[in-house]
């Protein structure tokens, strides 16, 4: 290793070992996500779970799990009563017309599915403010459903451009060693990375 | 948006059936509710697990999607070596990929939800995430507009086609896939310690 190559990553593991901290450890306990409730099941349990459900999605749908196709599905179906032959004529609908097909089936019962283990677990959220939103940004519902708008509108563009969400690419693609889902997860958690610092720390 | 009727050539794309046969909406129903349960559980319809995470924080969300690659991968290869099931890959387009990913990413910091844990949040009534879902419908029509551009030009940067790890790196798939899985068990076990949560 020469001398340069030295010096830099010298740079660097000194700039991460005092910044990272000074980031990561919220001095306020009410911006540290551990002053809030974990999760009901263990990690590794419900990953093992998805991993299992992947297999049985491919055997008896054909089909890898992913979510961010039922949005489209939804804006083409909306489009499609509104203005039948403009949606009609769009590329990307042109490719995957928007039906009643098995990606927004699965999207509504995940819904449902969510219900039933809050409701079994006694965790409804009933809120309209995230609590640790809330310690940051206030309790305006205005301002946190803008913010929430925005964001969803910005996801969705990056994962119909990207092919993918965090499920389509980020678990399904990963696994059948799909390297544009290995750039796109990566991309996912730089940007999620910068923007949510940017958000919680200045 | 205003229809502009005659104008426009008639669609030469056939009608798909406008709602998909009883067997696979079942099937649909049954993995999307186990989906949502294993999603709440694993509590990352929770907008402090989820930031966490992004905030380096809290590690579940990466303990969760790592685990699942792992167990889904070696059973899915598992049945696709039997010739029991079919492999879904994307074509990897570089400029589409790295440029959706970041705007993805950016995204998914502002919603704090993600386009599946999102509707998880809402099941759990996380009632914010209506908002998030409102923005994922708009956004997605933003893209349709303009995928007839987008097609013809960010997305033909950098298009390598279909693309697995083990071609890029020139190993046997199966190998791959038990270093693969040793290396990120590995990985997990790590994480687990220096983050226990």
């Amino acid at each position: 290793m020469n001398a340069t190559t030295h010096h830099w990553l010298r740079l660097l593991a000194v700039t991460t070992l005092t910044l990272w901290p000074s980031c990561v450890f919220a001095a306020d306990p009410a911006l540290d996500a551990h002053s809030y409730p974990g999760p009901a099941w263990s990690p590794y349990v419900v990953g093992a779970g998805i991993g299992v459900l992947s297999w049985l999605t491919f055997y008896f749908s054909d089909k890898p799990i992913g979510a961010s196709s039922f949005y489209a599905t939804v804006a083409g179906l909306i489009g499609k009563l509104f203005a039948r032959k403009h949606t009609e004529q769009l590329a990307y609908f042109k490719t995957e017309p928007p039906s009643v097909n098995w990606e927004f089936i699965f999207v509504l019962a995940t819904i449902g599915g969510a219900f039933l283990a809050a409701f079994t677990g006694g965790e409804i959220a009933n809120e309209w403010v995230p609590q640790m939103w809330r310690a940051r940004f206030g309790d305006s519902v205005a301002l946190r459903g803008l913010v929430a708008f925005a964001g969803g509108g910005l996801m969705a563009f990056g994962a119909r451009l990207a092919g993918g969400c965090t499920s389509g690419h980020g678990i399904s693609g990963t696994m059948q060693l799909n390297v544009a889902s290995w750039i796109a997860v990566v991309c996912f958690f730089i940007g999620g990375i910068a923007v949510a610092m940017l958000l919680f720390h200045f | 948006m205003i229809d502009p009727g005659k104008a426009v050539k008639e669609s030469s794309v056939a009608e798909p059936p406008p709602i998909a046969p009883p067997k696979k909406i079942i099937s649909a129903l049954i993995f999307g509710l186990v989906f949502g349960f294993l999603l709440q559980k694993g509590g990352v319809g929770k907008y402090h697990i989820l930031i966490g995470q992004l905030l380096l924080q809290d590690w579940t969300v990466v303990k969760v999607m790592v685990t699942a690659i792992v167990v889904g991968m070696v059973g899915i290869f598992a049945l696709h070596h039997f010739a029991k099931v079919n492999l879904h890959i994307k074509p990897t387009k570089l400029g589409a990929n790295i440029i959706g990913g970041l705007v993805f990413g950016a995204g998914f910091a502002l919603m704090g939800y993600c386009p599946g844990t999102g509707a998880a949040a809402l099941g759990q009534g996380s009632w914010d995430a209506i908002f998030g879902m409102a923005g994922l419908v708009a956004g997605s029509w933003l893209y349709a507009e303009l995928s007839g551009t987008l097609k013809k030009t960010v997305e033909k940067w950098g298009d390598l086609g279909k693309l697995t790890l083990a071609e890029v790196l020139h190993v046997p798939r199966g190998a791959l896939v038990v270093i693969l899985a040793v290396v990120l068990t590995g990985a997990l076990v790590a994480l687990d310690r220096f983050f226990p949560r």
